[in-house]
């Protein structure tokens, strides 16, 4: 495996030429007098803030609530490239929620060593409470969503899955209004397939794996952890839009065979959570007996099937980084296919040969903790000085079981706005695929951009931006 | 609807009602330090504005003796005082926040635009704040955010319920502004209606934006009587105990319409609004109108935990 800096791939410029994809854009850039531009990011920022959308970061003093810096040059992806992309993604959401039945069920991947048994019992995310459990139409994680880089004009690699409760989809959204609102002549000018079908998608995907036991129109619910979490507004924004409870902990508690909330008129019966907090938080009576953020008996009602948990817990397995490298293995022992999209190269530092490459090959690695998120915990080699190697080699040798090692992907750039105009920076990102009765997949997603010059790290944590992401109709 | 999403809306009414009531209270001693007293000075009420917020030992504990910029900063600008301007207004704003989605986009935009205004005010230099501006200030962003309510809410529960707040606390809080006279006069009862305190009296009209409103309907002297009658007892004022009395019992029975079933509280409202119907001002006074107030706000008090238990507590009573 060769891990060397290829050449970066510019979205919009081939060599001087302009794509075609990004030909009307390029002219709307050229002919934005630079006054309109500053008023227009100002109307944007305005925009965010008087709507709320923010996300909460509290302990580190400063404000509270922060804004998610917007870029206003779109991201285009062609009809083509999105079908790929549908393909592979689906395809993807469909094999992970097959291991995950199948990790619960009868384990037949392991018992046919095509993926090592401790990788799974043994990792942490493996739910013990979900054991021979089997949630309606065999769906653990309802919400897919796949991180996505791109390299080259056909070459896109899938960075991670996340199966438990990816965030994000309200940027998607809300970068689409906010796009539409300030430029509607660039969306008569291109023709680009809308996004704001997703909250339906989603209500009807919850809808339909509501429990056998519920005779009725199923009462769906969003379980957030409350104001102070950081994507709380993400959570309120989609109880909103589909017309269903923001529900807290404490306004849920089990009585006989069911889940109520508790309301003005009494209680009421609950039938699907789509919960936003961890599994370990879910239920104190099984898992952590601190949490103040769960329902005490939720996993009782729930595994005699009074309450379906989306996405159901346990699902955490399929998404971890240590389980990642096995998944063109899942599509094709379950579906029978080959993979439509590429996993990134990776070394995993619990193997020998492997940790000992990872630590011959530092600078030019990018290394990961297996259960890390959100950019925390990582080092990225080309970016990184002597001493900070150094250090991380001492942790990897101590841990080797907590770290996988990826090349330094040359991710591909978009245009974006800087001080002097536009300038390339590197960009992610993340489709979030429904999984319910049927497979569904908005054409778009939520696109990432590092907007430090030269920067690999598109995460909000640690200074990265957002943009709409256009995919052309056919 | 949730009983958390009934609870917040409700507290976010009566925090805005509260952080109105404080501003007022403000100008009230303002004003007050601008009249002359007997002894050559000018008259000092602000230790009667501070006991009328129930905060003058919390202030005492703070600042010493009170004077006039450290009452300012302390009702306005204190987050220490749970009823500043500013803690009322940060409290609405997050029970708001945490329910938007049971809020119209015009409601949650006025009070989420007077929050971040607040945080403009509270960077500015205070000696480039005039406080009459801010009370202003105060006191129409409330009327905005109650405006955008009844033009945009959906007349769902939750409207009763921030209506319940909103009846509840006002309830509460005129009776602590009519108090302040008490607290100015001490507990004589000889000076009611002695010219002396005319002016007060007027300056207490003043406070509640009723000096129209008390010529319109009262001919003849202002006298203590006529305007106890205006501010406890009319019906067609407002902000009387018996218009907001009045005005949380007809939440409560909206309620019970909607959800086809009477409650407990919709009992002890009824019961409040009877005796305050059938009270007189000679009664009040009587009475003494301090201890008629404090009455009065114990029952008003009890009227909230009844619906606190009723509909609030999410099981039901």
């Amino acid at each position: 495996m060769s891990a060397k800096l290829a050449s970066i791939f510019n979205e919009m410029m081939n060599g001087g030429d302009v794509r075609t994809a990004y030909q009307n854009l390029e002219k709307w850039y050229r002919s934005m007098p630079s006054e309109l531009r500053s008023l227009k990011q100002t109307e944007a920022e305005s925009l965010f803030r008087r709507v709320g959308i923010t996300f909460a970061v509290y302990g580190e003093g400063g404000d509270p609530e922060r804004l998610i810096p917007f870029d206003m040059f779109p991201r285009v992806l062609t009809a083509e490239e999105w079908r790929k992309l549908d393909k592979g993604i689906r395809q993807r959401a469909a094999a992970l929620n097959a291991f995950l039945c199948d990790v619960y069920g009868r384990r037949e991947i392991i018992r046919a060593g095509r993926i090592p048994e401790h990788l799974v019992t043994n990792n942490e995310a493996y739910e013990k409470a979900a054991i021979g459990f089997m949630p309606p139409r065999g769906v653990f994680s309802h919400i897919v969503g796949v991180d996505l880089v791109r390299t080259g004009p056909d070459q896109f690699y899938v960075l991670e899955d996340n199966c438990r409760t990816p965030s994000g989809v309200s940027y998607m959204l809300q970068n689409r209004e906010i796009m539409m609102r300030m430029f509607p002549q660039l969306f008569m000018e291109n023709r680009i397939a809308p996004v704001d079908g997703y909250a339906n998608a989603l209500k009807k995907t919850l809808a339909s794996v509501a429990p056998k036991k519920c005779m009725a129109e199923p009462n769906i619910v969003i379980l957030t952890p409350g104001q102070f979490n950081s994507a709380y507004y993400e959570h309120s924004f989609l109880a909103d839009l589909m017309g269903v409870e923001l529900v807290e902990g404490q306004d849920l508690f089990v009585e006989g065979d069911f889940v109520w909330m508790k309301t003005t008129e009494g209680p009421k019966k609950v039938d699907v959570i789509y919960r936003r907090i961890d599994d370990s938080f879910l239920d104190p009576l099984c898992f952590k007996p601190e949490s103040m953020l769960g329902v005490p008996g939720l996993m009782n009602v729930y595994r005699s099937g009074g309450v379906t948990i989306c996405s159901a817990p346990g699902a955490g397995v399929a998404d971890d980084k240590a389980i990642y490298t096995y998944v063109p293995e899942m599509i094709r022992f379950y579906l029978g296919e080959e993979p439509v999209l590429e996993n990134v190269p990776t070394w995993q530092c619990a193997k020998k040969d492997d940790c000992k490459y990872v630590l011959e090959h530092l600078p030019e690695l990018v290394v990961k903790e297996v259960h890390g998120s959100g950019g925390y915990g990582m080092l990225v080699g080309p970016k990184a000085d002597k001493s900070t190697i150094e250090a991380f080699a001492a942790k990897i040798r101590d841990k080797p079981d907590n770290y996988i090692a990826q090349p330094t992907l040359a991710l591909s750039a978009c245009p974006t706005f800087v001080e002097e105009g536009i300038a390339p920076r590197h960009v992610d990102l993340r489709p979030y695929c429904l999984v319910g009765e049927s497979i569904e997949l908005v054409p778009g997603g939520l696109t990432r951009v590092a907007l430090t010059e030269g920067s690999l790290v598109v995460n909000s944590s640690q200074g990265g931006g957002v943009k709409d992401t256009w995919v052309l109709a056919e | 609807m949730l009983s958390r999403t009934a609870e917040h809306l409700y507290w976010m009414a009566r925090y805005l009602e509260r952080a109105e009531t404080t501003a007022r209270l403000l100008e009230v001693g303002a004003r007050n330090a601008l009249l002359p007293d007997a002894s050559g000075g000018y008259r000092n009420d602000w230790e009667a504005v501070l006991q009328a917020k129930s905060t003058l030992e919390e202030f005492r504990d703070k600042y010493g003796e009170p004077n006039q910029r450290n009452i300012e900063t302390w009702l306005f600008f204190d987050a220490d005082n749970p009823s500043s301007v500013l803690s009322c207004i940060n409290a609405a704003r997050e029970n708001a926040r945490v329910v938007r989605t049971a809020l119209t986009s015009p409601v949650w935009d006025a009070i989420n635009t007077a929050f971040q205004e607040l945080k403009q005010h509270q960077r500015t230099e205070r000696s480039k704040l005039d406080m009459t501006d801010l009370t202003e200030w105060t006191v129409r962003n409330c009327h905005l955010v109650r405006g955008c309510v009844l033009a945009t809410q959906l007349r769902n529960d939750g409207y009763e319920f921030m209506g319940l707040g909103n009846s509840l606390e006002r309830a509460d809080n005129t009776a602590r502004l009519i108090d302040v006279k008490y607290y100015v006069l001490l507990p004589s009862l000889s000076y009611v209606g002695s010219g002396l305190d005319q002016s007060q009296w007027a300056l207490l009209l003043q406070s509640m934006t009723a000096q129209r409103a008390f010529n319109w309907t009262y001919s003849g002297e202002i006298t203590a009587q006529k305007i106890a009658h205006l501010l406890i007892l009319n019906r067609k004022f407002p902000r009387s105990l018996l218009s907001c009395v009045q005005w949380s019992c007809d939440h409560l029975d909206n309620l019970a319409a909607l959800y086809q079933t009477g409650t407990r509280a919709q009992e002890v409202a009824h019961r409040l609004l009877e005796d305050l119907d059938r009270a007189t001002v000679d009664d009040i006074f009587d009475e003494g109108l301090h201890e008629f107030l404090a009455r009065f706000m114990a029952r008003n008090a009890g009227l909230a935990t009844t619906v606190q238990d009723v509909y609030l507590n999410g099981i039901p009573a």
